[in-house]
């Protein structure tokens, strides 16, 4: 089969144009942007308790791990536990408030690289796996936080 | 003397406030040379760090860029991030009926910018070659050397943009048999392919997405020469991959990789394949995949397996 390569140029433009087309709204700094659309996934979290849950193991990974350890190991972990449990509550369109500060101020004094902030999501990932939550589910949750590191990831 | 005191007064509280003012501000930088344990936590600055996540560095493509299986993707390949470096290489086996490729190389990937390849691929043309008089088992070979930078987006992270990344690469091919490509209407034993790659993770959906435009003279990627005798000026050729992602280790999807048509003795048609990718850790990936090659030289409909292993950080 052979197709004809005058059509090269405009397949490869149709998809910058497609994936402009389909591009979401840019989540501006907010730490943590509502989507109800997200709430059959906050279903498969398990709700807020499930949530909540999985911040203890979450927590325990992030311990665990020699890139995060330090970050977290003296820091007072159950109130970060607590916001991150809001944070995660809120995108998912669970029925919470995030009473927490922004990504930008929470991580201004801290020194982190991009391979922290990949660190931290392979620990999250774990926990997941480890609370059977599906790998669909948690790449929308993912999704929302990814665009994050603009804010997080302070270290070149 | 009313006056006087309610000036000296006004002077007191102003000298208070003053005070006061400076003493809060001597506790806030007492805090400041005092950082809290997480304000003194430097992260990890190992170069060889591998802190890209599982599989987002691609596998190895046939002629050692990293992508998918038959095309660049606008990735970087190894698992260095934005201060490391990653390194990897493969070894490519693909059986058709009648032919048998073998590729292997290895890349670097400096700071998850810029990428340089290597490859070399054997083409065994089997029993063709004995019905084409070159002999059983005539076989061309090609050295690849293949430079990628990229210039915009971040495949994985910007998941609130539209921008995929994007990158430019070039693939310097030079095949070891000039005389035999002569013969068959070639002009050159030696090419260069331009291409711009641009890959998106629909994260969200579980999808990747890359397409690649090349620029090519190339006849069956190089194996058999640069131009012909039908054309032999630069045409651009789509390629594309689609990627479902299964879980954090396995991906499948699908390719399709468009080709020029320039040698009259034999037409050449575009390339096809369906694939599940494997990555049990970061040191390790399989790839297998069925592929559509179509006509190559006097045999139609050539179909077959293609496996690549891929090591590397």
């Amino acid at each position: 089969m052979k197709v004809s390569s005058k059509f090269a140029v405009s397949f490869f433009v149709s998809f910058l144009i497609g994936s402009a087309a389909l591009a979401p709204v840019r989540a501006d700094e907010n730490p943590a942007p509502a989507d109800p659309a997200l709430l059959p996934v906050f279903e498969q979290f398990g709700g807020k308790p499930g949530i909540d849950a999985l911040m203890e193991d979450f927590m325990v990974k992030l311990i665990e791990d020699p890139r995060t350890r330090d970050y977290f190991s003296e820091a007072d972990q159950k109130h970060i536990k607590a916001m991150l449990a809001e944070q995660f509550c809120v995108i998912l369109g669970g029925p919470c408030s995030y009473t927490g500060k922004g990504m930008k101020e929470t991580h201004a004094k801290l020194s982190i690289n991009e391979g922290g902030f990949n660190a931290l999501v392979e620990d999250l990932q774990l926990a997941m796996d480890m609370h059977k939550i599906p790998f669909r589910a948690q790449n929308k949750l993912l999704a929302k936080l990814a665009p994050m590191h603009r804010e997080v990831v302070t270290a070149p | 003397m009313n006056e006087a005191s309610r000036f000296s007064g006004r002077v007191l509280l102003a000298l208070a406030i003053s005070m006061a003012v400076q003493a809060v501000a001597f506790a806030e930088d007492g805090a400041a040379v005092a950082p809290s344990a997480a304000e003194r936590a430097q992260p990890d600055e190992t170069i060889a760090g591998s802190d890209k996540l599982l599989l987002t560095g691609g596998v190895s493509q046939l002629e050692g860029a990293a992508g998918g299986g038959l095309t660049p993707w606008a990735v970087i390949g190894g698992y260095g991030t934005g201060d490391q470096v990653g390194a990897n290489a493969f070894y490519t086996r693909v059986n058709v009926q009648d032919y048998h490729l073998d590729g292997a190389g290895a890349l670097i990937g400096f700071l998850d910018r810029i990428e340089l390849s290597v490859a070399q691929q054997r083409f065994d043309t089997e029993d063709v070659g004995a019905a084409l008089g070159l002999g059983r088992g005539f076989t061309f070979r090609q050295n690849i050397i293949g430079l990628k930078v990229k210039v915009a987006g971040d495949v994985v992270l910007e998941q609130d943009s539209w921008l995929p990344q994007i990158s430019v690469g070039a693939q310097f091919k030079k095949n070891d048999r000039g005389d035999v490509l002569h013969a068959i209407g070639s002009k050159d034993d030696q090419g260069v392919d331009f291409y711009v790659s641009a890959t998106k993770l629909y994260l969200s959906q579980s999808i990747l997405a890359s397409v690649t435009l090349r620029y090519t003279k190339a006849n069956q990627i190089g194996i058999l020469g640069f131009g012909g005798d039908r054309s032999d000026s630069y045409k651009p050729q789509f390629e594309g991959s689609v990627a479902w992602l299964l879980s954090r280790k396995f991906a499948v999807g699908a390719e399709y990789r468009m080709k020029p048509d320039n040698l009259g003795i034999a037409k050449e048609d575009d390339w096809f394949d369906a694939f599940i990718a494997w990555a049990p850790t970061k040191h390790v990936s399989l790839t297998l995949a069925y592929a559509d090659l179509g006509n190559i030289v006097i045999k139609d409909r050539q179909r077959g397996l293609y496996a690549s292993v891929q090591v590397g950080f």
